[in-house]
């Protein structure tokens, strides 16, 4: 289970329609437990994919590590991350497992016209074979 | 020979849970190959079928990428730590095109090439340069308010590159805030102050993290709030919670930057750092509830919020970086009308019951009682309101009473009742000679706060049939004559 504020809903919400038709991505920064992780907040990333950034991002690894240094300064984790799917179901693509880290929840938004709709949590199985959907809990 | 390797957060699982793990191996990929002996489920997730590192696993040794290095054959030392970092890739369609190789950058530095074009005023400033701004970004400020103050305040803090801002508020955005609430826009009235101050800032600088708390901040939640911030900035516009803020701040060690405005003049203070006086060695008792006018009440002169918020702003940024002097020890008096700015030296109150010595405040109180807002008001008051709708049968019966309006005359000047008499509430103590208790009494004000405490000042005079219009003039523009203007 992966608990995401209503707040920061909004922001990824916000993000997937100002990045519009292009992918939003960015880090979910919070605590985990044993199933269980909480979010406090969202450390955003630029996409660097060079095109076709309406079906695709990529984020290298010195972004990664500032996030991350990021989030430890504050006692904080990455324990996600989220990316937008423009005119595209809130499921994980092919390429989104292929390139998945396990225990990372992966929340995927839908945004349909550049209107955010239906956002989803998911969980690379361990075997690589597939995404488990996560259940996301927005308080 | 030993090397360290630190463990990304997603793989540890695979490795009992360790953030590093001691392997032995002369190069990269020896250490590597020796980790995934060792902890045999880590392969799948780190090597592709064709035994190659995946792409999205990169590996530095030390604050290298090998990639720039020797790659699997780049030499360790005993000293070297090697860490496996993530990229992150998806996507939602075909792939047109591969995942762009990591660019080919010099050494990474703490600031990403975006940041360091964004805030290269900044940089080249001798007292904030590279150090200063990682500062910022590493630091966290907490806003009371997405007001006057906390408009300039954020706008200034989300400019700088403050990586984490908080703001806590639960007010929807009023026609009447655009005064001087230059976070809000006309197209966000009605919308709730949060979401709009979220948009907005999100635009001013996208780099940074933005948290919401749509609540009131309250004794229960404040210190549990405050604990995860560095800083703490007051853009509150009422007494019970400056005093909470003050005292949450001296009791979680955050320091509270304090701003206040009226009208035409502002203060700013730097409140409860180590060995500093707080908000209440300066004030230690709230003025009486009702003498000190609120924004709402009293008005306030509109760029009066930008001026003082933004001090407030200079300070957060000092604080962080830890340059000049910051207003610990002195309260700052502007005056907008004389133009003039005072400092007045303010000294810690050993006798202070909450940073004192003594101390007897050891968790949040009651604020709204200690600030005498407790329904202490009037004998009966529920039975003295009267409704708009009720006062218009009143008038049209013809029945005989005195309208009292207790608003100031710029006020009148906005708008009125018919056959209302105007006595400020300032001026009535001196004006009871001019109202008969024989009377009927009908007070009203803006919006029916002012004019109870003149029904409490004519209870005590002796004064017995009084009735307080619901909700003032508005309610009455709202219900009854929508040609009223509000204000």
């Amino acid at each position: 289970m992966i608990r995401v504020p209503k707040g920061v809903v909004e922001e990824i919400r916000a993000q997937g329609a100002g990045s519009y038709p292009e992918e939003c991505c960015g880090a979910l920064v919070g605590r985990a437990g044993e199933g269980f992780k909480s979010v406090v907040g969202t450390r955003p990333f630029l996409n660097r994919n060079p095109d076709s950034r309406e079906r695709r991002y990529y984020v290298g690894p010195d972004a990664y590590r500032e996030a991350e240094a990021w989030a430890r300064a504050q006692g904080l984790d990455v324990v996600g991350i989220y990316h937008s799917h423009p005119d595209h179901p809130a499921r994980p693509s092919e390429f989104d497992r292929e390139h998945a880290w396990p225990w990372y929840s992966y929340v995927i938004l839908s945004v349909e016209k550049g209107t955010p709709s239906s956002m989803t949590s998911w969980v690379l199985a361990d075997e690589r074979d597939r995404f488990d959907p996560e259940e996301l809990e927005c308080p | 020979m030993p090397v360290k390797i630190l463990i990304p957060t997603p793989l540890r699982s695979f490795v009992g849970g360790a953030s590093e793990v001691n392997v032995e191996g002369p190069t990269v990929g020896a250490a590597l190959r020796s980790l995934v002996e060792q902890h045999g489920q880590l392969k799948k997730h780190l090597y592709a079928e064709d035994g190659k590192l995946r792409s999205f696993v990169n590996v530095y040794v030390n604050d290298e990428d090998v990639r720039y290095l020797s790659q699997g054959d780049t030499k360790l030392a005993e000293t070297d730590v090697v860490s496996i970092v993530p990229s992150v890739a998806g996507g939602a369609g075909p792939p047109t095109t591969r995942p762009a190789a990591t660019p080919a950058t010099a050494t990474p530095l703490p600031l990403s090439a975006e940041e360091i074009r964004r805030y290269s005023r900044h940089l080249i400033m001798p007292e904030v340069g590279l150090q200063g701004q990682v500062k910022l970004k590493q630091a966290s400020v907490l806003l009371i308010g997405a007001g006057g103050l906390g408009s300039p305040l954020s706008l200034y803090l989300a400019a700088a590159g403050v990586g984490r801002i908080g703001i806590v508020d639960f007010d929807v955005v009023d026609e009447s805030n655009l005064q001087r609430q230059i976070i809000h826009g006309t197209s966000d009235v009605g919308r709730p102050k949060l979401e709009s101050a979220r948009a907005r800032l999100r635009e001013v600088n996208p780099l940074i993290t933005i948290e919401t708390y749509e609540t009131r901040l309250t004794s229960e939640n404040a210190i549990e709030l405050f604990r995860t911030y560095d800083v703490v900035a007051d853009g509150t516009d009422n007494f019970p919670t400056r005093y909470l803020v003050n005292d949450a701040c001296v009791l979680t060690g955050k320091p509270n930057v304090y701003g206040s405005i009226f009208r035409f003049e502002g203060q700013a203070s730097v409140f409860a750092t180590e060995g500093g006086p707080c908000y209440r060695c300066l004030y230690p008792e709230p003025p009486p509830a009702g003498l000190v006018p609120s924004c709402a009440e009293g008005g306030v002169l509109g760029v009066l919020p930008g001026i003082v918020g933004t001090i407030q702003a200079a300070e957060v940024i000092k604080l962080i970086l830890g340059v000049g002097n910051p207003l610990i020890g002195r309260l700052l008096l502007f005056d907008a009308l004389a133009m003039t700015f005072r400092t007045l030296k303010l000294r810690k109150d050993p006798r202070c019951p909450v940073c004192g010595p003594d101390a007897t405040i050891r968790k949040p109180i009651d604020y709204e009682a200690f600030c005498g807002i407790e329904p202490e008001l009037l004998n009966g008051a529920g039975e003295l309101e009267l409704g708009p709708a009720e006062l218009k049968s009143m008038m049209d019966r013809r029945e005989d009473f005195v309208l009292l309006d207790v608003r100031e005359p710029q006020e009148w000047d906005i708008s009125r009742l018919p056959g209302a008499t105007l006595i400020p509430l300032s001026r009535l103590p001196y004006a009871l000679g001019e109202l008969s208790t024989a009377d009927p009494i009908v007070a009203y004000c803006r919006s029916g706060i002012r004019s109870r405490k003149a029904l409490q000042i004519l209870q005590d005079n002796g004064f017995r049939k009084l009735r307080n219009l619901t909700g003032g003039i508005n309610g009455w523009a709202e219900t009854v004559d929508p040609s009223v203007p509000r204000y």
